[in-house]
């Protein structure tokens, strides 16, 4: 494991010969800070002045509301779903791809960037033609009264296919890194393959799995374009924090649209916090998607 | 040798049940439902495919989507770099706090980013009312899904030029300067080659996820059609009327871009790890 260590971060140049005259660092500064206000900031200050213009009351009372806490709920239940889910397959994929060498694995590794290719539109559309009521297979289980579309396992599933990535590219890198020494010393001195994986590789990787499992967690919250297409937008009953923001929204309620808003806007903010805490914590600057 | 099957020399367990069970899961997860956009398109036959795709309302949606992916993706290509040169080579209040936020594009819903910009923009909002005094309506055009997808697409641009500039070597630049060379030509004829490879991935991912979005650009875009509807709403609406064969060929199209865009990038991304070796 890496050790913190603040004083060898990157310094930026001090070196005189080739740093940029303080006219040019002011100006490309500034820039930068319009940038980031015209796209950053002004965005996330709108949200909280329109959150709270009706003030601090009404602003509980849109989050307080039935259908928001019947929203709230099921995007929780969606995340305790999907994320356990996606990081047994996680493990398991970087167990495969890591510890061992086989033919294809280039060929998995680019199917795990595969959601990131696909429009959130077409990943909510396929899970349509595969279970949706007018499909061959959707109607045998809608026979046996399983309804998967427009309902909360289409929710779920369509939430897995937007996130399964995530978990699994946290992983194999750092698994990577660590290579397999440890693993075969305990195999050679008789732990069995579960003892192995329970006692050297989870204490190993506990951390990256914890963050891939956090980045996964808040793409779940938020996901919209494949959720909006398998649920139905029934509200109270298939409507996530997302598609209830959108409602409010097309109603022109747009303060309560706002308030509910500014909920998964504190989630990303702290999304964003953790990310960095953990990136400067183990020394590292990778691309997430 | 088989496909996913175990080389020699593997001694550590688990392989059968992890490549068993990742195989499994990935085939009923993407594999499978991906197929069903091949399945419902082929019965269709190539006359009413080619109507499908071809008609102009459709047509119109792609040059959309590529046209504002494109150019925000040439946005955030400045941008991302402005960005990660500042974040990398100076020190100014504030540095960290920029750095961090970054990644907010990651982490906020689309929806909100969404609802968002089309409240700032509209006529009455902050910049909205601002733009109005030249006449210039951001909302319901296609300026305003540039702006959404500008926002979408930064971080993918400075994350990835960002470690590579911090890992370039100062001494090249040194040896520039003392060669007689001005700030300006280091930068245009040393660094920014040796930064292209790394800039170049970062839009291709901007534009490749641009062209897919959907969230942060329906409200904004205001989705007149002929004009600013994006190909992933054309899906949607079609999906609304059951026009389940017409969905699956518009989405066709719009994933054979997606996965050329993909492959493009690993393309770019081996050209740039020859650069780096050599």
């Amino acid at each position: 494991m890496s050790q913190p260590d603040t004083n060898n971060s990157k310094a930026p140049v001090v070196n005189k010969r080739i740093s940029d005259p303080q006219s040019v660092q002011v100006l490309l500064i500034g820039l930068t800070y319009l940038f980031f206000i015209g796209f950053i900031f002004l965005p996330l200050g709108l949200v909280f002045t329109q959150a709270f213009q009706k003030g601090w009351s009404f602003y509980l009372e849109s989050i307080r509301e039935p259908y928001a806490i019947e929203a709230v709920k099921l995007t929780l239940l969606t995340v305790a779903i999907v994320v356990p889910i996606n990081a047994v397959f996680g493990v398991s994929a970087a167990w495969a791809i890591t510890k061992f060498n086989f033919k294809g694995k280039t060929a998995l590794k680019s199917l795990l960037d595969l959601p990131f290719a696909v429009s959130p539109v077409i990943a909510g559309l396929i899970f349509v033609l595969l279970v949706g009521s007018r499909t061959p297979f959707g109607s045998w289980l809608g026979e046996h009264g399983i309804k998967i579309i427009f309902s909360t396992p289409g929710i779920i599933i369509a939430t897995i296919f937007v996130t399964f990535p995530f978990i699994a590219r946290e992983l194999i890198p750092l698994m990577e890194a660590q290579g397999r020494d440890e693993e075969e010393a305990a195999l050679t001195l008789g732990a069995r393959g579960w003892q192995i994986f329970g006692k050297i590789t989870l204490p190993n990787i506990r951390w990256g799995l914890l963050y891939g499992m956090i980045l996964c967690g808040a793409r779940s919250i938020g996901e919209f374009g494949a959720v909006s297409v398998v649920s139905g937008h029934i509200r109270g009953q298939t409507n996530t924090i997302p598609l209830h923001v959108e409602i409010l929204y097309s109603e022109y309620n747009f303060t309560a649209s706002f308030a509910v808003a500014s909920l998964l806007v504190f989630l990303a903010l702290l999304t964003v916090v953790i990310k960095n805490g953990m990136e400067k914590h183990f020394h590292k600057n990778s691309l997430h998607l | 040798m088989a496909l996913f099957q175990a080389k020699r020399r593997n001694i550590l367990p688990g392989f059968g049940l992890s490549m068993g069970y990742t195989v499994f899961y990935l085939s009923a997860i993407v594999i499978v439902p991906l197929s069903m956009i091949f399945i419902n398109t082929i019965p269709m036959g190539w006359e009413p495919f080619l109507n499908a795709v071809t008609a102009p309302r459709v047509l119109a949606s792609y040059r959309l989507s590529f046209s504002t992916a494109f150019f925000a993706a040439l946005f955030d290509g400045f941008a991302g770099l402005l960005t990660a040169w500042v974040l990398v080579r100076y020190r100014f209040p504030g540095k960290d706090f920029l750095d961090a936020l970054v990644d907010l594009p990651f982490a906020l819903p689309t929806a909100v980013a969404g609802i968002c910009f089309a409240t700032l923009y509209s006529p009455i909002g902050w910049l909205g009312q601002l733009l109005s005094h030249w006449n210039l309506q951001i909302i319901n055009s296609p300026t305003g899904i540039v702006i959404a997808l500008v926002f979408i697409g930064f971080p993918f641009v400075v994350r990835t030029i960002q470690p590579v500039l911090e890992e370039a070597e100062q001494e090249i630049e040194e040896a520039a300067h003392c060669l007689g060379a001005t700030r300006w030509q280091t930068f245009r004829k040393i660094l920014l080659p040796h930064l292209f490879p790394a800039l170049l991935t970062g839009v291709t991912l901007a534009f490749a996820r641009g062209i897919g979005e959907y969230g942060s650009v329906i409200f904004i875009a205001g989705n007149l059609p002929m004009k600013t509807e994006i190909a992933p709403l054309m899906i949607m609406s079609k999906l609304d009327q059951f026009d389940y064969a017409g969905a699956s060929a518009v989405a066709l199209v719009l994933l054979c871009i997606s996965f050329s865009m993909l492959l493009l990038l690993n393309a770019v991304q081996e050209w740039q790890q020859k650069e780096y070796r050599s």
